[in-house]
């Protein structure tokens, strides 16, 4: 589309950037972003380098990837050991769980395959006629694609197709990041695609506490535009939610997509790497269709988690702490040989200070 | 990415001479000629091209001031 | 020494990249410490001799663009060609499959005939094995290869200073691109041919003194070749992404996959250090040739980073080069 294009174009966005320049902040302003393809695309064309004086850009919980914690993986890992196929996400392979990772469940012969879509997975699971696990995480982008692949298999009366549900929520964490006092975010980049599904209106509590955010597509000008917006309105004191994304986020966000996730899953209390229990922060497979629900159907015993002393992807996540700061950072963990998710998903902020640093 | 085939709840999109299968489950209303945004193999919401437009207009508005 | 964190071999230590390089390091180098072996170069330069050595396992083993065949003589040919030495002989070994097709086998050998031609070798001696179903994914093929070299002074990443142009004789990522797509395994359908070919002749065209190193950007692409050249150096080399060769149909495949044109694999590239006031020279020599008619000056040699790679993207901010991990993975949001 060349519209694409548009929205990518260097003379565009160096006149944005004059205006992003144009901010004087006496004291230290703090944006925080939420989603893992802003972290990778801000990484990708520099835009820490933009940054007027004073204003920090920061990196939330925003890796699907990242804030699984540990007890999933290890659950994954004992499936694949079980002997079950196993299909998941790319960036999964890599992370490691308490003692093992997918990667070296595979090299051992366990049988894990990356697929691109959840679709793929069922696909494998009709081909193969094997039992075929998939790992459903990811936020409400990626809920509806599963809810839908889950919905499919029903229709299809799969008997060997199942998930291991992992999804997480984005307002339960922004609630969470939005009133830790210590953490102090003055405003939110708000993730494009999430937003292309759940629309608006779940953000509009975060305005009660006084701060704004501004809802964001990924091309160079919708990212630096965005920064814009929310740093007038910081310059301020308004706290509303701006809709920076209307090409592609309707103010309602899509109602299939809403509808499906709504039919298949309900909320239950997850565990997020970094931020801990948050209650109706996760999507469990509703009652009918718990034939689909791998945790349900099949017994493994995982050993108990354990976190690798040291690693502090979790204040990494929460935005407490920059990569460098945490002690393994570049030492210990490192891209080839990473201690924590935060330095091997490609959206991970660890990964992204590692390479632009 | 442009819809340029749709069968059922499947299509095909193409973007940049590359051609990709999708599905429409999340998307049923969408019609051949739309430009969609896909995310892990299905399509999710329409591009607007009307709001690009008037979003690129408003933003050279703002910053031309 | 580099640390193995693992006791069992995975996919990512076959990439080419860094864990590639940790196995070598870590392992081989262990055992077999020949000076001429730690130099790591694609060839062992050998007084006036080059010898090199290459395996071939690609998956599917026809593709858009070529075949394992004719990637097995590119491969070697184009190894000893960038260390600015004519390839002159050399040998096949194939491991088949019990069951492979014959008529698949003759398409391979018409492949390897003709482009051994292309290059102008001859393959002097080969041997073959066959081994039982499951045990060789159809077919593999080792080239190995002798060279001799043209110049007093060869090509050496020692010789580039600062000042030094970086030139590509076209555009990258075609040979990885092609292969994903051939898998069929992602539901994309693209007009994509490898670029594999062997580059003796473009090579010849060019070699001279003021070209201080060649080298061709197979496993883990531009990126990883690089960061091989920049490593323990005091220079570093500066990318412009606006000159990046990049067809559409291999940007558009990156865009949705989220992969990095630098990383992927090239079959039929060759990047050359160029003493600056030659390089316009070299460019048109090269775009002359029809395996260099895309060819592009990419980048310059700076004493302003030394042992890193940064590219300069189009919207004038930098960004480091990495070297790659591993298999390159598809990623999710």
């Amino acid at each position: 589309m060349e519209l694409v294009r548009e929205f990518r174009d260097s003379s565009r966005v160096n006149i944005i950037k004059e205006k992003l320049e144009g901010f004087a902040f006496k004291n230290e302003v703090k944006i925080m972003e939420v989603c893992g393809t802003h972290t990778m695309q801000i990484h990708r064309f520099g835009i820490h380098q933009m940054l007027p004086e004073n204003v920090k850009l920061i990196s939330g919980p925003g890796c699907p990837v990242c804030v699984t914690e540990n007890s999933y993986i290890d659950h994954a890992i004992e499936l694949a050991r079980a002997g079950f196929t196993i299909t998941t996400f790319g960036d999964m392979i890599r992370v490691p769980g308490s003692y093992s990772s997918l990667e070296k469940v595979r090299a051992e012969g366990g049988d894990v395959h990356v697929v691109y879509s959840p679709m793929d997975s069922l696909e494998l699971a009709q081909r193969s006629g094997k039992e075929v696990i998939f790992l459903a995480i990811g936020f409400e982008t990626t809920a509806p694609t599963i809810g839908a692949t889950v919905q499919k298999a029903k229709e299809l009366e799969l008997e060997n197709f199942s998930i291991l549900a992992g999804n997480k929520l984005v307002p339960p964490a922004l609630k969470v990041l939005v009133e830790d006092r210590n953490l102090g975010v003055n405003g939110f980049l708000l993730p494009g695609h999430v937003s292309v599904i759940i629309g608006m209106r779940p953000y509009e509590f975060i305005t009660e506490y006084g701060v704004p955010g501004v809802i964001s597509g990924f091309e160079p000008v919708d990212i630096i535009s965005s920064i814009v917006l929310l740093l007038e309105m910081i310059e301020k004191g308004e706290a509303r939610i701006i809709n920076n994304y209307k090409r592609a986020v309707r103010d309602g966000g899509n109602p299939t997509a809403q509808r499906i996730i709504q039919e298949v899953f309900e909320p239950v209390d997850s565990e997020w790497r970094g931020l801990g229990w948050m209650e109706g922060s996760g999507l469990g497979l509703r009652e009918e269709y718990s034939e689909f629900d791998a945790e349900k159907r099949f017994q493994v015993d995982v050993p108990p988690p354990r976190e690798h002393p040291g690693c502090r992807c979790g204040d990494v996540l929460k935005g407490i702490i920059n990569p460098p700061e945490c002690p393994l950072f570049g030492k210990v963990c490192t891209p080839e040989n990473p201690v924590g998710p935060c330095m091997v998903s490609s959206e991970g902020s660890c990964s992204a200070w590692y390479k632009y640093g | 990415m442009k819809l340029i085939k749709k069968e059922g709840d499947k299509g095909i999109v193409l973007s940049m001479g590359v051609e990709r299968e999708v599905s429409l489950a999340l998307l049923p209303e969408a019609e051949i000629g739309d430009w969609v945004i896909v995310h892990a193999g299905f399509a999710i919401e329409r591009m607007d091209e009307e709001e690009a437009r008037e979003s690129l207009k408003l933003l050279e508005e703002m910053w031309s001031s | 020494m580099r640390g193995i964190n693992t006791d069992k071999i995975t996919l990512a230590h076959g990439g080419g990249g860094k864990k590639t390089e940790d196995i070598i390091r870590g392992i081989f180098q262990k055992y077999l410490n020949d000076p001429v072996l730690a130099e790591m170069d694609d060839g062992a330069v050998l007084e006036d001799l080059v010898f090199s050595t290459d395996s071939f396992v690609v998956n599917p083993i026809f593709f858009p663009g070529g075949d394992i065949g004719r990637l097995a003589i590119s491969g070697t040919v184009n190894d000893i060609a960038v260390m600015g030495a004519r390839p002159l002989y050399l040998s096949l070994g194939f491991i088949i499959e019990e069951g492979f097709e014959i008529s698949s086998l003759e398409k391979i050998l018409i492949s390897i005939k003709e482009a051994s031609e292309e290059a102008g070798v001859r393959i002097v001696t080969g041997d073959t094995k066959v081994v039982e179903k499951g045990k060789a994914d159809g077919i593999y093929i080792n080239s190995s290869g002798i060279g001799k070299t043209l110049l007093s002074s060869p090509p050496s990443r020692y010789r580039i200073e600062p000042g030094d142009l970086v030139l590509i004789n076209g555009e990258i990522g075609l040979h990885g691109t092609a292969i994903l797509v051939a898998r069929e395994e992602l539901g994309i359908k693209a007009d994509i041919k490898s670029d594999v070919a062997p580059l003796w002749p473009l090579i010849e065209s060019i070699i001279s003194p003021s070209v201080k190193f060649m080298r061709d950007p197979t496993r883990g692409g531009l990126a990883a070749v690089l960061n091989e050249i920049v490593e323990g150096m005091n220079f570093g080399i500066r990318l412009w992404e606006e000159k990046l060769p990049v067809s559409q149909e291999v940007a558009g495949i990156c865009e949705v996959l989220g992969f990095d044109p630098l990383q992927l694999a090239n079959e039929g590239k060759v990047v050359v250090f160029v003493k600056k006031e030659d390089a316009e020279s070299v460019l048109e020599k090269m775009k002359s040739h029809p395996l260099g008619k895309q060819a592009e000056i990419i980048g310059e040699v700076t004493d302003e980073f030394p042992g890193k790679a940064v590219l300069k993207t189009t919207l004038g901010t930098h960004r480091i080069i990495e070297q790659p991990m591993g298999e390159l993975l598809p990623r999710i949001c």
